[in-house]
């Protein structure tokens, strides 16, 4: 039972059919899809860079805006890849029956979920690749290095996308879903280094938040791109990230596998 | 002969539920193969098990002489299916739900789209080409899923209660598509609960009920094997089950109406008029239906 959740899937190319299909869908609403990322920094950078910076001043010796800069970035893929991979998969697969239209062609159960977290990756990097013109417009980032931060929302975008599927694969029902959104996601947003340093943290929540918050390790790679500040740390980091995305990657499409083949 | 599917001992089994249990059959090449029986009888847990969606529990079954178990990517790439939920892409119009569906198969765009605007015409939504899914009728959605399950152009077409749900000429439409197909050579197999649907289509059917097979053969020939091959209807009357009980007649009473299955529907009705006085008297000929009603009873299936 338990070996058989982390069998390594058997995937071919089909997964980019499961990927374009989306990717259709997401150029035919381009409109509504291109709005939130434009305007979500705006909100974030005057709210809380200009109107709390004011405050705060600075972080060390990095301005309150540039240290909350990279964060929205963060949590932007976090967003995107979570929400799509929650509750747009399961309207995917509960409401529209897709999956099960997909997989009556030679496209396997494996593969349509695989094609399903490639594309909430994709969907982080695309978020940032639009995010990062209103950032750079501001001079809260440094360039060209924050240029990195595109190809490193599609690795922390699979992160993302890989927990939401796991919930996706387990949850009751679409109501169910709120519970991963407020009770994980939230608290993410809030401890992980996001507003403001985790060090201020007690020793137990520091441990706490880089041993289980993803977002932690997505927030410290960011900083370090967009104020080039590259640590050893950050390998660290990022294998915490590569480790924990390849097995929720295989745990993600067994436990779909299980739930829609009976 | 080749069998296109060959099932031995087929089960089934969810849990402590035996949906399908032990059935038997097999598929020729160009026949129209029905499954009949009422809700809940396992034959869309068949159908689910032929076109690789649903691992079987024991038992064996190959389409084209391979195992789903094993080779269901090749089986899938020769099958076409129409499920009996409809499963069209929303997001996208009647057109682009073809193209997206030929690329799960590999197929080239430029035949992608070739072929989609030769089965629209085929069935007939041509007009509807760039509408989206949400603005079509029921009849014109069965139409566009059976359009999509000829993408690949298959050799084998599964229907599941293919057109459950629609209004008679939406019906007529369907069939008539389905015998088309036939007439080309095209293996189908169907699933249905319409028993009119079955004597129209099916060269051969089995009626299932309760997870087994309880009958195989072509509809003429499990009319006259099951029933007989008329029958004459006449009001439930104590007068008229009296005196047929005095001929010698044998009978079986549904609601208000008592039947008599017999080859010499004429003379019945003749003595029923004449001898027990019955004031309604209807001789007709047996049907697929009243051998079904006769092999899976009367009761209220659910």
């Amino acid at each position: 039972m338990i070996q058989d959740l982390f069998a390594i899937p058997r995937l071919s190319g089909n997964a980019w059919t499961v990927w374009k299909r989306n990717l259709d869908v997401f150029q035919k609403t381009w409109r509504v899809n291109l709005v939130p990322p434009f305007i979500e920094p705006f909100l974030y950078l005057i709210a809380l860079g200009f109107g709390l910076g004011g405050f705060v001043g600075y972080i060390g010796d990095v301005p309150y805006i540039d240290f909350i800069a990279p964060a929205i970035v963060a949590v932007s893929i976090m967003n995107s890849a979570f929400f799509e991979c929650t509750y747009g998969s399961y309207v995917r697969m509960y409401y529209g029956k897709t999956f099960d239209a997909i997989i009556a062609t030679p496209v396997s159960i494996e593969e349509v979920i695989a094609g399903e977290l490639l594309w909430g990756a994709t969907r982080s990097m695309i978020y940032t690749s639009l995010m990062l013109p209103v950032l750079i417009l501001f001079g809260v980032v440094n360039v060209p290095t924050s240029l990195l931060l595109i190809p490193f929302a599609f690795l922390g975008g699979l992160l993302f996308a890989c927990i939401a599927m796991c919930f996706t694969a387990v949850t009751p029902s679409i109501d169910a879903l709120n519970y991963p959104s407020f009770l994980f996601i939230t608290p993410m947003l809030l401890f992980s280094g996001t507003f403001f340093p985790i060090t201020v943290l007690p020793p137990a929540l520091q441990a706490f938040a880089f041993a289980v918050l993803p977002l932690t390790h997505v927030v410290s790679i960011c900083r370090g791109i967009t104020l080039t500040l590259f640590t050893p740390f950050m390998l660290l980091d990022l294998a915490w990230i590569a480790i924990v995305t390849t097995v929720l990657f295989i745990l993600a499409i067994n436990l779909m596998k299980r739930r829609l083949v009976v | 002969m080749e069998t296109v599917i060959e099932a031995s001992n087929l089960v089934k089994q969810f849990g402590s539920f035996r949906a399908v249990d032990t059935i038997n059959f097999s598929v020729r090449p160009g026949e129209v193969f029905g499954f009949l029986g009422p809700n809940g009888a396992g034959k869309t847990t068949t159908m689910k098990m032929i076109q690789c969606a649903s691992p079987r529990t024991s038992g064996s079954l190959s389409v084209f002489g391979l195992d789903p178990g094993t080779h269901s990517h090749e089986i899938k790439a020769m099958i076409g299916v129409v499920p009996q939920e409809t499963n069209l892409d929303t997001e996208f119009s009647t057109i682009e739900n073809l193209i997206v569906y030929s690329r799960y198969f590999g197929i080239p765009k430029e035949v992608a789209e070739e072929r989609a605007e030769k089965l629209l015409d085929f069935v007939q939504l041509t007009e509807k080409r760039d509408v989206n899914i949400e603005k079509l009728s029921g009849g014109m959605k069965r139409r566009l899923i059976l359009a999509r399950a000829l993408v690949n152009q298959p050799k084998l077409l599964i229907l599941d209660e293919p057109t459950i749900g629609l209004d008679p000429q939406a019906r007529h439409l369907i069939w008539e598509k389905l015998k088309l197909l036939r007439s080309l050579g095209n293996t189908i197999v169907l699933t249905t609960h319409y028993l009119e649907e079955a004597e129209r289509l099916c060269d051969r059917l089995v009626i299932m009920n309760n997870g087994t097979i309880l009958v195989e053969g072509s509809p003429a020939e499990l009319v006259r094997d099951h029933v007989g091959s008329g029958i004459v209807e006449a009001e439930h009357s104590p007068e008229v089950v009296e005196c047929l009980s005095h001929m010698g007649i044998s009978y079986e009473v549904t609601g208000d109406i008592v039947q008599v299955v017999t080859d010499n529907p004429r003379l019945v009705a003749q003595e029923l008029l004449r001898k027990c006085d019955a004031k309604q008297v209807l001789t007709r000929a047996a049907t697929l239906e009243d051998v079904f009603l006769k092999l899976t009873g009367r009761g209220l299936k659910e």
